[in-house]
């Protein structure tokens, strides 16, 4: 470590403006921050520097969502072998293996393409590297199917860096979240690559490991995919191969769906992450879970199910399925996009939650409706946020008014 | 004929003083009629024609014209040659006319042909409304063909209707951006258009 800060306390020179290098200072500053906790102290004044900056924030979320990224890698290669008939003869380490060659390329490309923008566009303001985009670049391959093709995820979230971030003034002053800008734009671009039957689970071998063809009577669909295509009768979501589908099998997570989102389980171990370290607000999750429950229980009681197959389900069920929970707790507790004030981040979460319900049941187009339900919250938060405002200052007003009568 | 003021006349609405880019004027039927290449630039030519002469009638009619009933004078001159036009299209150009549809008979509410006149055709002779009109329709023609352009070669992977995208590409797994093909995407554009526009004349910049 000693020899590390020497070498860095050497080359530093070279950065400072007028050294040969000085172009390159933003890049230097965000990684020897990255190293070292900077050695700059206030000078004049009272000043109380909290230990919690911005890259502890983005490191403690990483964290949160590593037992949601293992999980999935898993479930990739779970999915993989279950479907090709040679799952019982698989080792664990063989069925990570594959998931993790499978999801590690995604990773890669997003990081390398984000980090890039990122890094370009700090230079040619003379801003200091943000730390934004470490966590951007680790949801976006977590909410994208297996099979979606790395060119994709590159011009994908090169747009989403470029018009959801750099252009309003990088991190921190975006209005939209980037990853799920990334996934708007995947899905709406590219649909066949996005949803359906075909993409979810990865069939083919991966770097020729798990060759194989699938079994009598695959099918692809997601438990969600599978609502939203049903017609007439009860509903019973099954596997790949045909077995019925139970709540647990939904809440720990082997079953199809985007990479990170699967398991309901390994996203609460995250929130209970965020919870005890207090990044992420615990209003906005309970809402939303509240929101979606409410929402759930209405379309069980009125709607007709004859028309919308997906009314039938559970609230439970929609919370374990699809990408609601991950919702819930990694993207509407967004602290840049949501709401800010306390009241409204009740609004903000509930509506993000009844939106969701509201879209996968009444929209077929659609099946999963968090997504979108929290991209068109977060045009609104502001506007949520304004109202609690005003309301409260109204509210001080009034009894400003009756002690001065 | 063409002195230097009635160049500046001609060419300032090109870049400098663009309806679309710089002066925002047109954006909905930028959006609406871009998704290919072909009824853009019917619509192009289309709304120069009816400013370049709605600009000089009205200019030859403006020491006769009221003022409390301008506006109405000015209605009605457009519509007649929206009429006409939309006419044309349908008798030669059925098809691209089916294409545009209501967004011929919308032409009355563009807003660049109002701003022309008011501000122009008012109180200019009739060849420098002329040369003003063709000046604002090809300028808002250029922004329409640019944007064109980029929505259907890579929404579409054509150019006018013909395949460029070779086909190996698609055989390599590329594919074609439906988002491109969505009205979000023109703004998108349009305001790609203005960015770099901006950041090449440093006195437009605010």
């Amino acid at each position: 470590m000693k020899a590390l800060k020497n070498y860095i306390d050497k080359i530093k020179p070279h950065f400072e403006p007028g050294g040969k290098l000085s172009m390159f200072q933003s890049v230097f500053e965000g990684f020897e921050s990255f190293l070292f906790v900077p050695n700059t102290t206030s000078h004049s004044g009272v000043h109380i520097h909290d230990s919690i900056d911005s890259k502890r924030t983005m490191t403690v979320v990483i964290v949160a969502l590593l037992p949601a990224l293992l999980f999935g890698m898993y479930n990739v290669g779970y999915q993989h072998y279950l479907s090709i008939g040679q799952l019982a003869q698989t080792s664990f380490w063989s069925i990570f293996l594959f998931g993790f060659l499978a999801v590690l390329p995604k990773i890669v490309v997003s990081y390398v393409v984000g980090l890039g923008i990122e890094f370009t566009a700090a230079q040619i303001r003379h801003h200091e590297i943000q730390e934004g985009f470490l966590v951007s670049g680790l949801l976006i391959p977590m909410i994208v199917p297996v099979d979606t093709p790395l060119w994709m995820i590159a011009v994908a979230t090169a747009f989403a860096v470029i018009f959801a971030k750099e252009v309003f003034g990088g991190t921190g002053m975006n209005i939209f979240n980037v990853a799920l800008v990334t996934r708007a734009f995947l899905f709406f671009a590219y649909p066949s690559k996005m949803s359906g039957d075909e993409v979810f689970i990865r069939t083919s071998d991966t770097f020729s490991l798990g060759a194989g063809n699938v079994v009598e009577g695959f099918s692809g669909a997601t438990p969600l995919g599978q609502a939203a295509t049903h017609s007439g009768g009860l509903l019973q979501l099954t596997d790949t191969l045909g077995s019925p589908l139970s709540l647990s099998d939904m809440f720990f997570g082997l079953i199809p769906g985007s990479i990170g989102e699967t398991s309901t389980l390994a996203i609460l171990i995250g929130a209970a992450i965020l919870l005890f370290t207090g990044i992420a607000s615990w209003r906005v999750m309970l809402s939303v879970f509240a929101g979606g429950i409410v929402m759930s229980l209405i379309c069980n009681w009125f709607a007709n199910p004859a028309i919308y197959p997906a009314a039938q389900l559970s609230p439970l069920t929609h919370i374990c399925l699809g990408g609601f929970a991950f919702a819930a707790v990694f993207m509407a507790t967004d602290p840049v996009t949501g709401a800010r004030t306390n009241t409204g981040k009740y609004i903000f979460g509930f509506l993000v939650g009844v939106l969701a319900i509201l879209i996968r049941v009444f929209n077929s187009g659609y099946p999963e409706g968090a997504m979108l339900a929290v991209l068109l919250m977060n045009a609104f938060a502001p506007l949520i946020d304004y109202f609690v405002v005003e309301a409260n200052i109204r509210r001080r007003l009034k009894r400003a008014k009756n002690l001065t009568k | 004929m063409l002195s230097k003021k009635n160049k500046e006349i001609l060419l300032g609405p090109l870049s400098k003083n663009n309806p679309v880019i710089v002066q925002i004027l047109g954006i909905c039927s930028a959006l609406a009629v871009t998704a290919k290449l072909e009824p853009a630039l019917v619509m192009a030519v289309s709304v120069t024609a009816v400013v370049a002469f709605a600009n000089v009638i009205i200019s030859l009619l403006r020491n006769t014209i009221p003022n409390s009933i301008r506006i109405i004078v000015q209605l009605v001159v457009v519509a007649a040659l929206v009429i006409i036009v939309d006419q044309i299209l349908k008798a030669y150009m059925y098809q691209v006319s089916k294409q545009l549809s209501v967004f011929v008979g919308l032409i009355i509410t563009n807003c660049i042909l109002m701003g022309r006149l008011e501000a122009f055709a008012l109180s200019h002779k009739p060849w420098e409304s002329f040369l003003d009109g063709i000046g604002n329709g090809v300028g808002y023609g250029i922004i329409l063909v640019i944007v064109a352009f980029f929505r259907e070669l890579l929404g579409s992977g054509t150019l006018f209707g013909y395949q460029v995208i070779p086909q190996q590409m698609y055989d390599w797994g590329y594919q074609n951006n439906g988002l491109m093909i969505l009205p979000p995407m023109a703004l998108i554009t349009v305001a790609c258009i203005i960015w770099v526009h901006r950041s090449r004349n440093k006195d437009l910049q605010q």
